[in-house]
C-alpha cells in the first residue's frame, strides 16, 4: 500500500517535496544577511513561490541523461583521434573558424558556469536556485567538452593552444570577456536578464547554429557533435530565460523599466558582440551555410520580434536602436573581416581575401552593400598581395569603450562614414562606435571607466612595451609565422598539402 | 570518417594545450588536466563586482588561506564534468535499485513503529541540512579560486541536493499518505528543541564570508561528525527497532561520504601543508566550529555517537596534519 500511494503524487507534487519543500523559512540568521545580493539592483520580489520552475529535473534523471549524452559523445571524440578526423575537414581555412570558437567562445561557457554557480547561490528562491544550479554544471560541461574536442585538433593545428592566456590578453578577445565579465559582475537579476534572456533565448541561435552548421557543412564532427549534444542542455537554459523574465515582469511593476534598461543593453551588447560570428560565417567557412544578414533576418527580426510582441502586456517595448542593427546586418561582416585583415599579424588565426567565387557569393547575398562597398577594397588587396605586398596596418585602431570593437564601423544612415561618439565624464574623453554604445557608458559610467582597454594598455607599456612584436610574441603568446599572417604560403597551408599526399 | 590514411606521415606538431604543457610536461595529457587546470581567468579583468567592490571578478582572496598556486590541489577522483557524471549515473543506478527492490518487497509495511518513529525524527529533517550544505557548496565554488577547487566543490553540492531528494523519496516510500511524515520531520527541523542546535549552526554557515573556513565548517568538521555516525550506529539502532530494511535505502549515503572525504581531505591536506599560517587558520576554525558542531549535533546523535565520530575526525585531522587537541578535548 505504502509504494503503491507515493507513486500516485502527480510529478509536480512529487518535484516539488524534491525541491521547494527542502526550503525553510531561516530565523537564526535575516534573509537579507543569507542573500545579501538580491535586493541592491532595486528588483522587487514579493514572493519567490510564484516562480514557475522551467523544466523539473532531479539529479539521478539529470545524471541519467548526462551520462548516456557524454557516453555518446567522447565515443565519437575518440573516433576522431584515432582516425584523424582532422583530415576530413573541407579545407584548412575551415580550422580558423575552430581556433576562433575555442579562445572567443569557451572561456564564455567557463564564466557561465561560474556565474550560475553565484546566482544558484544567492536567489533567495529555490526553486530558482536550483534551475541556476542546473545550468551551472552544464556550462561547465560546455567548457570541458569543447576544451576536449578541440584537443585533438590542438595537436595539428595553431592557435589554440593557449586559449585561456589569450582570452585575458589578446586585443579582439576583450570583446568577449568584457561583455561576460560586464554580466558576471552585475547583480543576480540583470546576470539573468543579460545571459539567461538576452544572450541564450533571443540570440543562442544566432552563435550556436552558425558555428555547428558550420562544422556540419565543413566536416567538422567534433564540432558538430557536442553542438548537437548540447543542444538539450540549450533548450533547458532558454526555458528559464523565459521564465526569470516573465517572473521579475510580473512580480512588480516597478521592475519594469529596469527591465527595459538591461534589454536594450543587452541586445546591442549581443548584437556587436556577433559582428565575430557574422564574419566568421561570410568569410572563414569555405562551404557557407547562409549569410550573416540572412541569419540575422531569421533568428533576430522574425523569431526575435515575436518574442517582443508577446512582452508587450507587460510594457516592455523592442530593444533601442534594434532598427539599426538591422541597418548594419548588411555591413557588420564585411568590416569586421576588413579590420582583422589589417591586423592579421596580430590574430590567433590565419586571413585571407575571399576567393574569386566566394566574393560572387557575397556580391549575391549582399547585393546592396558588397560590390559597391567592399568588393574593391578586397580586390585592392588582393592585388598588392600578389604583387607581394600583402597590407598589415602597424597603427592601432581606437576602440569603443563599451563593446571594445575598433571603431570601424559606419554609421547607420550613411555607410561611407565611420561612426563615432564621444563624451567627456569627470575631465576624461571616453570614444564609442555608436549611440547604443554611448548609451550604455551613459547608464553605468563608473563602471564603464573601468573597462581594461587593450589598446590603450598596450600604450601605457602594460603588455610587455612598445614593440609590437614582442606584444604579440610574448605577452599574447601568438607564435609569429605559425598562428598569425596570411594564410596563402602559412605553414598551416604547407602542412596540410603534405598531409594530405599521405592520405 | 571513410579516409583512408597512412598515419605513420601524420605528425603531430604539439602534444597538448601550452598551460597544460607548461604544467604537466609536453606529453598528451589527461582530459582531467585538460579540462580542468589554468583555464580561469587570471588577470586583466575589466570591471569590479557591484555586489563585491573589494575584489575582483575572480580573486584569491576570498579566503584568508593563501596559496603560492591555487592548483596545487588536484582531486584525487580526477572528477571533470564527464566523469563525474559518468561516476553518479553508475551510484544513482545502484540507488534507483535498492529504492525498487524495497518498493517491490513491500519492505516499507514491515517497518516497527519504532523504526519508522526513528527515520523520522533523526534522519528525515536531514534533507534540510542537506539543501543548506548543497547552497554552502554552490556558494564555494563561486567564490574559490581556480577550477579544480572550485568544480570540486560544484560537483559535491550537487551531489548534496541528490542527498536531499533520496532522504525525500525515503520519506514518500515509508508514508502511508505520501507528504505526512516529511512535514512530520520538518516540524521538527522547525521547532523541536533538539534539532534548533544543527538548524542554527547551518543558518550560521550560510553567512561565513570565507569560502574556505565554510568548507571547514560544514565539509570537514559537521560531516565528519554526523555521517559516521549515520553510516554506523543509526544503522545499528534501527536495525535493533526492526528496521534493519532501512539500511539498503540509506547505503548510498556511506558510498558518497566515503567518496567525498576522499577530495575533502586532499583538499585540506593540500592547503595545511602550504604554510604554517594555514595550518594555524585552518585549526582555529576547526576548533571553533568543531566545538559548535559536537554542541548542535549531541541532542541528535548522542554522546557515544559524538565521541566514536570524534575519535574518527581525530584521526583524519591527524593525516592531514592539523591539530586534534580541538577534537580530542571532548572524548
Ligand atoms: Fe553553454
Ligand atoms: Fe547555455
Ligand atoms: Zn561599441
Amino acid at each position: 500500500m505504502n509504494a503503491k500511494t507515493s507513486k500516485r503524487l502527480n510529478m509536480k507534487d512529487r518535484y516539488r517535496i524534491m525541491t521547494r519543500d527542502l526550503a525553510w523559512e531561516p530565523s537564526y540568521q535575516r534573509h537579507e544577511d543569507i542573500f545579501p545580493q538580491e535586493d541592491f539592483e532595486g528588483i522587487k520580489i514579493v514572493d519567490w513561490s510564484q516562480w514557475e520552475d522551467p523544466f523539473r529535473l532531479t539529479m539521478d534523471n539529470y545524471w541519467k541523461f548526462q551520462a548516456e549524452k557524454e557516453r555518446k559523445l567522447y565515443a565519437i571524440f575518440d573516433a576522431v583521434s584515432q582516425n584523424n578526423g582532422q583530415m576530413n575537414v573541407s579545407d584548412p581555412r575551415y580550422l580558423n573558424a575552430v581556433k576562433l570558437f575555442i579562445t572567443a567562445v569557451t572561456p564564455l561557457e567557463y564564466n557561465a558556469y561560474k556565474g550560475y554557480a553565484r546566482v544558484g547561490r544567492q536567489f533567495g528562491g529555490v526553486g530558482a536556485r536550483i534551475a541556476c544550479q542546473m545550468q551551472s554544471i552544464d556550462e561547465l560541461r560546455h567548457t570541458q567538452t569543447q576544451i576536449h574536442a578541440m584537443s585533438h585538433y590542438n595537436k595539428y593545428f595553431g592557435g589554440m593552444h593557449d586559449f585561456p592566456h589569450m582570452f585575458d590578453r589578446v586585443w579582439y578577445l576583450s570583446v568577449p570577456k568584457s561583455f561576460f565579465e560586464d554580466a558576471s559582475t552585475a547583480g543576480p537579476f540583470e546576470f539573468l536578464t543579460a545571459i539567461s534572456f538576452s544572450f541564450e533565448y533571443v540570440l543562442t541561435n544566432l552563435l550556436f547554429l552558425p558555428f555547428m552548421s558550420g562544422a556540419a557543412y565543413n566536416g567538422d564532427m567534433n564540432t558538430v557533435t557536442f553542438g548537437f549534444s548540447a543542444q538539450s542542455d540549450e533548450a533547458r537554459h532558454m526555458t528559464l530565460g523565459l521564465e526569470i523574465i516573465k517572473f521579475i515582469l510580473e512580480q512588480h511593476e516597478d521592475n519594469v523599466p529596469i527591465v527595459q534598461k538591461w534589454l536594450d543593453k543587452w541586445l546591442w551588447r549581443g548584437y556587436r558582440l556577433l559582428s565575430i560570428v557574422g564574419m566568421m560565417m561570410d568569410y572563414m567557412l569555405p562551404n557557407k551555410v547562409m549569410s550573416w544578414a540572412e541569419a540575422w533576418e531569421m533568428y533576430y527580426e522574425e523569431a526575435g520580434g515575436a518574442l517582443f510582441k508577446e512582452l508587450e502586456r507587460y510594457g516592455i517595448r523592442p530593444p533601442k536602436f534594434a532598427e539599426q542593427t538591422v541597418i548594419g546586418k548588411n555591413h557588420v561582416s564585411h568590416q569586421t573581416w576588413f579590420v582583422f585583415y589589417q591586423y592579421g599579424h596580430a590574430t590567433a588565426f590565419n586571413t585571407w581575401i575571399p576567393t574569386a567565387k566566394e566574393m560572387d557569393w557575397l556580391s549575391e547575398k549582399y547585393p546592396d552593400t558588397f560590390d559597391r562597398l567592399y568588393r574593391p577594397r578586397f580586390e585592392l588587396l588582393a592585388e598588392k598581395a600578389a604583387k607581394g605586398e600583402r597590407f598589415y596596418n602597424n597603427t592601432l585602431p581606437q576602440l569603443c569603450q563599451i563593446c571594445q570593437i575598433p571603431l570601424a564601423i559606419t554609421e547607420p544612415d550613411d555607410d561611407t562614414m565611420i561612426s563615432h561618439r564621444d563624451t567627456v565624464h569627470e575631465g576624461e574623453r571616453y570614444h564609442f562606435c555608436s549611440d547604443g554604445c554611448r548609451d550604455i557608458f551613459h547608464n553605468e559610467p563608473e563602471k564603464y571607466v573601468q573597462a581594461w582597454l587593450p589598446v590603450h594598455q598596450i600604450l601605457q607599456g602594460n603588455c610587455g612595451g612598445a614593440d609590437m612584436e614582442k606584444v604579440i610574441g610574448d605577452y599574447y603568446r601568438i607564435e609569429m609565422g605559425e598562428d598569425n599572417l596570411e594564410f596563402e604560403g602559412s605553414p598551416e597551408q604547407r602542412r596540410w598539402k603534405q598531409w594530405k599526399q599521405a592520405v | 570518417m571513410s579516409v583512408e590514411i597512412k598515419t605513420t606521415s601524420i605528425e603531430p606538431i604539439r602534444q597538448t594545450y601550452g598551460h597544460t604543457q607548461r604544467r604537466f610536461g609536453d606529453k598528451p595529457a589527461t582530459r582531467y588536466q585538460e579540462a580542468s587546470f589554468d583555464i580561469q581567468s587570471t588577470t586583466n579583468f575589466h570591471y569590479r563586482p557591484l555586489y563585491d567592490h573589494q575584489f575582483e571578478l575572480y580573486d584569491p582572496d576570498h579566503t584568508a588561506l593563501k596559496m603560492c598556486d591555487w592548483y596545487a590541489f588536484s582531486d584525487p577522483r580526477q572528477f571533470y564534468y564527464g566523469a563525474w557524471v559518468a561516476n553518479r549515473d553508475a551510484m544513482q543506478k545502484n540507488a534507483e535499485n535498492s529504492f525498487s527492490f524495497f518498493e517491490k518487497r513491500n519492505l516499507g509495511s514491515r517497518l516497527s513503529d519504532e523504526a519508522k518513529q526513528l527515520v523520522i525524527k533523526t534522519l528525515l529533517p536531514l534533507r534540510h541540512m542537506e539543501m543548506g550544505a548543497n547552497m554552502n557548496n554552490v556558494g564555494i565554488a563561486g567564490d574559490a579560486y581556480g577550477t579544480t577547487i572550485s568544480q570540486a566543490h560544484m560537483f559535491h553540492g550537487m551531489d548534496r541536493l541528490a542527498t536531499a531528494q533520496y532522504l525525500s523519496r525515503i520519506g514518500l516510500l515509508i508514508d502511508d499518505t505520501p507528504g505526512v511524515v516529511l512535514a512530520e520531520a520538518k516540524q521538527l527541523w522547525m521547532e523541536d528543541p533538539a534539532w534548533q542546535g544543527v538548524r542554527r549552526y547551518v543558518e550560521d554557515s550560510f553567512v561565513i564570508k570565507d569560502w574556505a573556513e565554510l568548507s571547514v565548517a560544514q565539509n570537514l568538521v559537521f560531516d565528519g561528525l554526523l555521517y559516521p555516525y549515520l553510516n554506523d550506529h543509526l544503522e545499528a539502532e534501527l536495525d535493533e527497532l526492526g528496521g534493519g530494511d532501512i539500511a539498503i535505502l540509506t547505503d548510498f549515503m556511506g558510498d558518497w561520504f566515503k567518496d567525498g572525504t576522499r577530495f575533502i581531505d586532499a583538499l585540506f591536506k593540500t592547503l595545511a601543508a602550504e604554510s604554517e599560517a594555514n595550518r594555524e587558520q585552518l585549526n582555529r576554525w576547526i576548533q571553533h566550529w568543531h566545538e559548535r558542531a559536537v554542541e548542535a549535533l549531541e541532542p541528535i546523535v548522542g554522546k557515544a555517537g559524538i565521541a566514536s565520530s570524534q575519535a574518527l575526525l581525530a584521526k583524519r585531522l591527524t593525516k592531514l596534519g592539523l591539530d586534534t587537541d580541538a577534537v580530542a578535548s571532548h572524548y
